[in-house]
């Protein structure tokens, strides 16, 4: 316990989920609509949402500010996790989609007749959630294993990953591929027989996000905290002498990749059933880079920063593609480049000088 | 189809003057009048009684139906150019213009109509150019009541380029006779033939109730396919190194910037656009100049010239700081890049702006019957070849070469000895921005200049930086060609969306197996 | 003639008086918890088009349309007294930014109504947003068809309202008798729909399955020599061929640069465009391109004294609104009067409905007509929630603009579930109803 946080650490924690677990869902279902302090569905899906970016936030600083990895590719392993959770929301619509088949809309319009072979046993909840896992976790291995063991570094391995998301992009983009092209998937109906728009839904996908993401943040802080963890910073200040002393980075870095893959595959099922819809422009290369922008902004190796800068950009972005839409992306831009020419260790580097100062 | 028009009917004027005894009666009225008031069909034949009639001054009112110069008011016809109309049956001025006009408007059909019906005539021009367009134009096939006149073109046609043309477009109308020697020798004239024309034409006879003309159809085309193969393997070879091209003019401003100098600049994208925007503007100044033409002469300097400027602020202002910090210029230069597409978007427009090709680099050469080149794509070709060529004389032939190659090998030993570093960053940076507006300027001329302009080439240039291998041009060249290449053979093959997918991943496996690229840089360099 | 009775009859009077104070309160309440006193004289309305990323391009100026529509109606007197507010918002091109705004609009400033909306998917991402809110959207867009929602009235094209007259042009003498096919599009919804929807109506027409040729490219696909080249072969292979090219926006450009210097004249393969207008123009060359058609149920072209004076107001909007690229050359096109159609209509109809209350707006929407840009009447269809709307076809112009060269005889009824896709025959011609869908 000690080792993860301090005394203050854990009462902010204890703070945040008890706003997480208890004043959110008394607020917003328990309070009638005319109370002021009622905290509307637009509040709950737009935190949801961004709990979830924070758990991606938090995939990111693990491999790029613990490992030195920076990836721009995690997009795709947050979607393949949506589209993993999507194929089984959209297994659960049944027979209320416009064409009233058995299978999604858009593959009766495409002719089909069955689900293609991807799509097997995806209409129980227990193997969608062994796909939102397994999917991205094997396809970082894989690829991780590859790329670490050919010693591919630095911003080439950044590059490749960009091309592998883009990749990815246009195959999914593909309609024959049998994920909805462009569309994607949309128009959700329940998620495990409960109706997927009410009240009380929304407020359960929100608490388990929370949730999640308080998880993901104590099983990471123990990580970087452990030996491992200490290892791992070494490997990123100087792989070569890690590996002279014995280490076998290789394993290292594949673990904390997948680890990462992983937790980012979760966040994208938790987040498709909240805003509703998943489709290959998640994956876009933009979006991926974004992410690292978030870790950037709250500072990298310092998780609880990571989930600051999620939270602190995408808020922005909520706020000020409605009060300047003209002019935030000069916003957005301008800041990107201020925080790195002037805050690089981002916004816990701030704090940490103010402590310093005090 | 316009060109074909006027360079045909151009030599009609000359024509007639042969062929037809001056001067006739006035032009047919109710001929006139179907062809402005009629429907398709009787506007049809119209037509083919204006020209049967003969009258010179049916000429220029076709030419100008054509182009949409006829206009009514009322009952009359008007032929207005301008400010200025003439009436179409007598050719009386008609001053002032009557305010209340309808267009006449011309479609395909009657379009087409008319630059056959020109073109025929044409083929007995005294001008050799006027005479072989008129052919060309009449390749595709040519209406049977054009046989005699095609077969009095014949008797008196000498020249070895045209003649073969007369006789395919006499088969063309041999085909569709009742006599079955004349469709024999018609098909095996078209056998001889290698245009794409000759094929549909034989398509269209394959399946004959004739057995002889089935087998000798089916024979004939076959032969005609065979050399059409040849044409198609040309076509995308060319298709291939033109996409390289394009390729390789968005890369290689990267190749100095990434590639020599280790600077991940995510705002690159966005440098070939201000090319491209430049481009726009300089063509703006142009517009009412007889200079137009000539526009990109100015606009290739301009857009140099402001890239390497917005370059060499965002060095001097931005990257300079980040030196060594390559992850943190990734994402301040993606910053960056994001500020200047909202920048443009607001000086711009979110809209796609037009940048016109001057009229040199319009159209194409017909180097096959079934393969044309535009030009475009050959004087990009060109052009890129030229930037490399630049390149490598700047970096192996002068001082500032010699500067840029020996900060990029040590830094530390080319200060010692008095080089100054900084300011050979910010002009390498600005090189390699300036040859990226350069990019933007020749990408203009195919493509579309918007604000997102940039975004399109960004992950393609970086991959073909990398797996050409950093810090050589040779690798960017290898690589920006054979990813060209690649893409267009496997798009014939499997479509263009699986074609993309497929280099990409090759990309990344190729990098995982090789991450140093096609070409190594040799030495301690690569660690560093 | 209630007005006059109302003026003379002192108890008349009162209540009307009572009737628009109850019909304000109930705005009001609509409106949102906020003092009474601020809402009362302004009525809040969305517009949700992406302003920045790769669908800006298109949508920045539908934007523009509807702020010009709303002065417009202000400048009036508002609707029924109450001057309309405009909420801009800016989704950036990003679908699920799109659900996230619409519940925004719909939740956070109660607007009234939301007109926006380009692409499909951004149409799918809100609508289980309008659905559960009971919102109401204008969607401005020909698209897919294949849909019918009571939250949404779609003022753009259904397939059979562009599509299918199209090709039957193209198969008629004048439009010149095709035989052959070239089915060409970007990878996504509508184009797919759209060319299912073809192929079926080709092949009742009795065109053989060799015969056509259905080809897609990705998204922002830049390099047409390939597919240009493959046009070609095909149409060497056969009879005339003509090519329907339901390509996206963006990748317009470059295919009509690469058509043009290729020497494919209109004359020869004649291409078909339902995707491209005088905006799209806007970045081409358009002289080599004279002759290829686009369909569209409005041009900038149409001579009509309803086109003139849009065409007016638009050029001075965009002159006074300094709106980039419109302020020195403003062009209208299809989407647009869309837009201008649907902000009005919407006005209409709460003037009928005396309410701003989506469920008492919508069966107002109704029947609605509305004197458009094209010179038509457009009528709302009294079931289907899609506008009848007149087809024209048009050539392209040297100028970038379009010669109408055939058009409907009148307005033409969406078939938004269309009878050449399998199953649709037994689809309601409206939407379904709450107790239907569950």
């Amino acid at each position: 316990m000690n080792r993860l946080y301090g005394p203050k650490g854990w009462t902010i924690l204890g703070a945040f989920a008890f706003a997480l677990f208890v004043m959110f869902p008394l607020l917003s279902v328990g309070v009638s609509q005319d109370n002021p302090l009622h905290i509307s569905q637009y509040w709950v899906t737009l935190i949801g949402k961004i709990m979830c970016y924070a758990i991606v936030a938090l995939a990111m600083d693990l491999v790029w500010g613990y490992a030195g990895i920076l990836s721009l590719g995690h997009g795709l392993f947050f979607a393949l996790g949506g589209y993993a959770m999507g194929m089984y929301l959209m297994r659960q619509i049944g027979r209320e989609g416009q064409y009233q088949s058995d299978l999604p809309d858009f593959m009766v319009f495409l002719d089909w007749k069955e689900f293609p072979w991807h799509w097997w046993n995806t209409d129980q909840f227990w193997w969608a959630m062994l796909l939102v896992v397994a999917v991205p976790g094997l396809l970082a291995y894989v690829f991780g294993y590859f790329a670490f063991r050919s010693r591919v570094r630095g911003v080439y391995f950044s590059i490749i990953t960009q091309a592998l998301t883009f990749a990815a992009m246009l195959l999914f983009f593909r309609n024959n591929t049998g994920f909805g092209g462009n569309n994607g998937f949309t128009d959700f109906k329940r998620i495990l027989g409960f109706p997927i728009t009410t009240p009380e839904t929304r407020i359960a996908l929100f608490a388990f996000t929370g949730l999640a993401l308080i998880a993901a943040l104590l099983v990471a802080r123990w990580l970087v905290t452990s030996k491992f963890g200490r290892v791992l910073a070494a490997i990123r200040d100087a792989e070569p002498r890690v590996a002279a002393c014995g280490y076998n980075t290789l394993h290292y870095k594949l673990f904390v990749w997948t680890l990462s893959a992983v937790l980012c595959g979760i966040a994208g099922a938790l987040y498709v059933p909240q805003v509703g819809i998943i489709n290959p422009s998640e994956m876009s290369p933009a979006n991926s880079i974004e992410i690292a922008i978030w870790v950037a902004v709250g500072g990298r190796g310092t998780l609880a920063g990571a989930i600051a800068g999620a939270g602190l950009v995408n808020g922005a972005k909520s706020c000020f593609t409605q009060a300047y839409p003209e002019y935030w992306l000069y916003f957005l831009g301008v800041l990107f480049v201020l925080v790195t020419l002037f805050l690089p260790q981002g916004i816990a580097g701030i704090l940490r000088r103010w402590k310093k100062a005090a | 189809m316009i060109p074909g028009i006027r360079a045909a009917a151009g030599a009609l004027i000359g024509a007639l003057a042969v062929l037809i005894s001056l001067p006739a009666a006035a032009l047919d009225a109710a001929a006139v009048e179907k062809l402005a008031f009629g429907e398709g069909d009787e506007r049809i034949e119209a037509i083919g009684r204006l020209v049967t009639e003969g009258d010179p001054r049916a000429v220029p009112l076709l030419r100008a139906f054509a182009q949409g110069e006829v206009q009514t008011a009322g009952k009359r016809v008007l032929v207005v150019k301008g400010e200025e109309a003439t009436d179409a049956v007598t050719g009386e001025r008609v001053s002032p213009l009557p305010a209340e006009r309808e267009d006449v408007v011309a479609n395909n059909r009657l379009r087409s109509a008319i630059g056959d019906a020109l073109a025929a005539l044409g083929l007995l021009a005294p001008e050799r150019g006027a005479r072989l367009a008129a052919a060309r134009a009449l390749a595709d096939g040519a209406e049977a009541s054009m046989l005699p006149l095609v077969q009095k073109a014949l008797d008196r046609e000498t020249d070895g380029q045209i003649r073969p043309l007369l006789e395919q477009i006499a088969a063309t109308i041999g085909l569709k006779s009742d006599d079955k020697p004349v469709r024999l020798a018609a098909i095996a004239k078209l056998g001889e033939s290698a245009s794409p024309s000759a094929r549909s034409l034989l398509v269209g006879i394959r399946n004959d109730g004739d057995v002889e003309i089935r087998s000798a159809a089916q024979l004939a085309l076959r032969a005609v396919e065979g050399r059409l193969v040849w044409g198609e393997a040309a076509g995308l070879a060319f298709a291939g190194v033109s996409l390289g091209s394009v390729l390789l003019l968005a890369a290689l401003g990267l190749a100095i910037t990434y590639g020599l100098m280790g600077v991940i600049n995510m705002a690159h994208g966005e440098l070939i656009m201000i090319g491209a925007y430049t481009t726009y503007v300089v063509q703006g100044f142009f517009r009412n100049s007889n200079f137009f033409d000539w526009y990109l002469v100015a606009a290739i300097p301009a857009s140099f010239l402001a890239s390497a400027l917005v370059g060499m602020l965002l060095e001097r202002v931005v990257i300079r700081w980040l030196y060594g910090r390559p992850l943190e210029t990734l994402l301040a230069t993606w910053g960056l890049s994001l500020a200047l597409i909202q920048g443009v978007r607001t000086i711009f427009g979110a809209q796609n702006v037009q940048v016109e090709n001057p009229a040199s680099m319009s159209g194409g050469i017909q180097a096959l019957s079934n393969v044309v080149l535009p030009w475009s794509r050959v004087y990009i070709i060109a052009f890129a070849g030229l930037i490399l060529l630049s390149i490598y004389l700047l970096l192996t032939r002068t001082r500032l070469g010699l500067f840029v190659r020996g900060v990029t090998q040590n830094r530390d030993m080319a200060s010692c000895v008095g080089v100054p570093t900084g300011l050979v960053d910010t002009l390498a940076f600005g090189l390699g921005a300036g040859i990226a507006g350069l990019a933007g300027c020749a990408l203009s001329q195919i493509g579309n200049v918007g604000p997102d302009l940039g975004q399109g080439y960004i992950v393609d240039s970086f991959l073909v930086v990398v797996f050409g291998g950093v810090g050589q041009l040779a690798g960017t060249v290898v690589a920006a060609l054979a990813l060209g290449f690649a893409n267009k053979l496997l798009e014939a093959w499997s479509g263009a969306v699986l074609a993309k997918i497929v280099v990409l991943v090759f990309i990344i496996f190729f990098i995982q197996r090789r991450p140093q690229g096609l070409f190594a840089l040799k030495g301690r360099a690569v660690e560093a | 003639m209630h007005q006059s009775n109302a003026q003379g009859d002192p108890a008349m009077k009162r209540r009307t008086f009572i009737k628009q104070l109850a019909i304000s309160a109930a705005v009001a309440a609509a409106l949102g918890s906020t003092s009474l006193y601020a809402q009362q004289k302004t009525v809040k309305v969305g517009i949700l088009h992406s302003l920045s990323g790769t669908m800006a391009i298109s949508e920045t100026v539908l934007k523009d349309t509807a702020l010009m529509a709303i002065d417009e109606i202000n400048a009036k007197g508002g609707v029924m007294g109450y001057k309309i507010e405009p909420v801009v918002v800016d989704p950036a091109s990003n679908w699920p930014l799109f659900a996230e705004k619409a519940r925004q609009l719909l939740t956070q400033d109660k607007v009234a109504v939301v007109f926006g909306c380009w692409t499909s998917v951004s149409r799918k991402s809100v609508l289980p947003v309008f659905e559960e809110l009971n919102g109401l959207l204008f969607y401005p867009v020909q698209y897919e068809g294949e849909e019918i929602s009571k939250n949404v009235f779609y003022t753009g094209a259904a397939p059979n309202q562009q599509a299918i007259p199209a090709v039957e042009y193209l198969m008629s003498k004048d439009g010149g008798a095709a035989k052959r096919w070239v089915l060409l599009g970007t990878d996504y919804v509508y184009p797919r729909t759209t060319n299912k929807i073809l192929r079926a109506f080709l092949k009742k027409k009795g065109v053989a399955e060799s015969d056509i040729m259905e080809e897609y490219t990705p998204f922002g696909h830049s390099d047409y020599q390939t597919i240009i080249a493959k046009i070609k072969k095909f149409a060497s292979e056969g009879k005339r061929t003509a090519v329907v090219s339901t390509i996206n926006g963006d990748s317009n450009v470059p295919f009509y640069k690469e058509l043009g210097n290729q020497g494919l004249k209109a004359t020869d393969v004649p291409v078909v465009a339902f995707s491209v207008g005088e905006e799209e123009l806007r970045g081409v060359d358009t002289k080599p391109l004279v002759g290829h058609l686009a369909a569209w149920n409005y041009f900038m072209s149409i001579k009509a004294p309803a086109n003139d004076e849009f065409i007016k107001k638009w050029a001075g909007y965009a002159r006074m609104k300094n709106i980039a690229g419109h302020k020195d050359k403003p062009l209208t096109n299809d989407p647009m009067e869309a837009t201008y159609i649907g902000v009005h209509m919407w006005k209409q109809a709460v003037e009928k409905a005396k309410s701003f209350e989506v469920d008492k707006v919508r069966p107002a929407v109704y029947g609605q007509t509305f004197k458009a840009p094209s010179g038509i009447v457009s009528k709302m269809d009294e079931k289907n929630h899609h506008l009848h709307k007149a087809v024209f076809i048009g050539e392209v112009k040297a100028d970038g603009q379009f010669n109408v060269v055939w058009k409907t005889k009148g307005p033409v009824k969406a078939q938004p579930w269309s009878p050449f896709i399998a199953g649709n025959e037994k689809k309601k011609d409206g939407p379904a109803l709450m107790a239907e869908k569950k």
